[in-house]
């Protein structure tokens, strides 16, 4: 993508507007995030069969699947899902492990600290401050609407 | 048939993540960052819970189930704690993804490097 000269852009643009190919974008992250999915509640069944309590089951899949995500990252294996799965592949939460990695891992040449540690919270970084901002204030809600 | 229930619904918020993708300028950054302080909101409304009950992993693994943490978290800290509750419970239901993300995510860009592109 990034080696395109603006000729082979207009091609690759004309290409892609005429035939839409939502149906098949909705069918391919449909069966790629459904599989996913399935992938987490298989994990969750085994640590619950395990005996753990229903918030370290959540904690415990949520770790394996942000590592699972970023290891297939790092492999280049997550992208080529992410080509074919669309959101299917980013709206999980090994989405949001492969945001991480791969900026990180792009900017490696930038060094340790302002390459890979400044650069993994790209897309990361706005998730935190909404999600983080956000469960505050639900929780300030709550407190002012019990009363 | 809670796997099949994982995989519909899932797979179904994934669609409407597709949808977006495809019909909007949004990219999937502003598809992350929406749909997790959606599920922020969803779960602070109690909508999203009786979805996370259907569907299992199939609402807790998209990263609108990532919101419904935070923001059960902190309703659950906020009752027990009060103020200093509503801060620190959302983080903490949290807590183990986004250590994990962290520590992970850095040891594998430390390990790897990008496949070139072609």
């Amino acid at each position: 993508m990034d080696n395109l000269n603006n000729k082979d852009y207009q091609k690759f643009v004309e290409e892609k507007i005429p035939k839409p190919t939502y149906a098949r974008n909705i069918i391919l992250a449909f069966l790629v995030g459904g599989a996913i999915c399935t992938i987490g509640e298989f994990i969750m069944n085994y640590l619950s069969n395990k005996g753990l309590d229903e918030e370290a089951v959540s904690s415990a899949t949520s770790i394996i699947m942000v590592f699972l995500g970023a290891l297939l990252t790092g492999l280049g294996i997550y992208d080529q899902i992410g080509k074919f799965g669309g959101a299917g592949a980013a709206v999980p939460i090994t989405g949001f492990a492969n945001s991480i990695v791969a900026p990180a891992m792009e900017f490696k040449k930038e060094g340790f600290i302002f390459g890979v540690a400044s650069k993994m919270f790209v897309i990361a970084g706005p998730v935190l401050v909404y999600g983080v901002s956000s469960s505050i204030i639900v929780g300030i809600l709550t407190i002012l609407f019990q009363r | 048939m809670e796997y099949l229930k994982a995989f519909i619904v899932g797979g179904a918020i994934c669609v409407i993540g597709q949808i977006i993708l495809d019909r909007t300028k949004f990219t999937p950054a502003h598809i992350l960052v929406s749909f997790l302080t959606l599920g922020v909101i969803l779960g602070g409304v109690g909508v999203y819970e009786p979805i996370a009950k259907f569907g299992g992993a199939g609402a807790t693994i998209p990263i609108t189930g990532f919101g419904y943490a935070l923001s059960q978290g902190a309703i659950k800290g906020a009752k027990a704690n009060g103020i200093i509750g509503a801060f620190t419970g959302g983080l903490q239901a949290a807590a183990g993804g986004i250590a994990a993300a962290i520590i992970f995510g850095y040891i594998m860009a430390v390990i790897f490097n990008p496949k070139t592109k072609n």
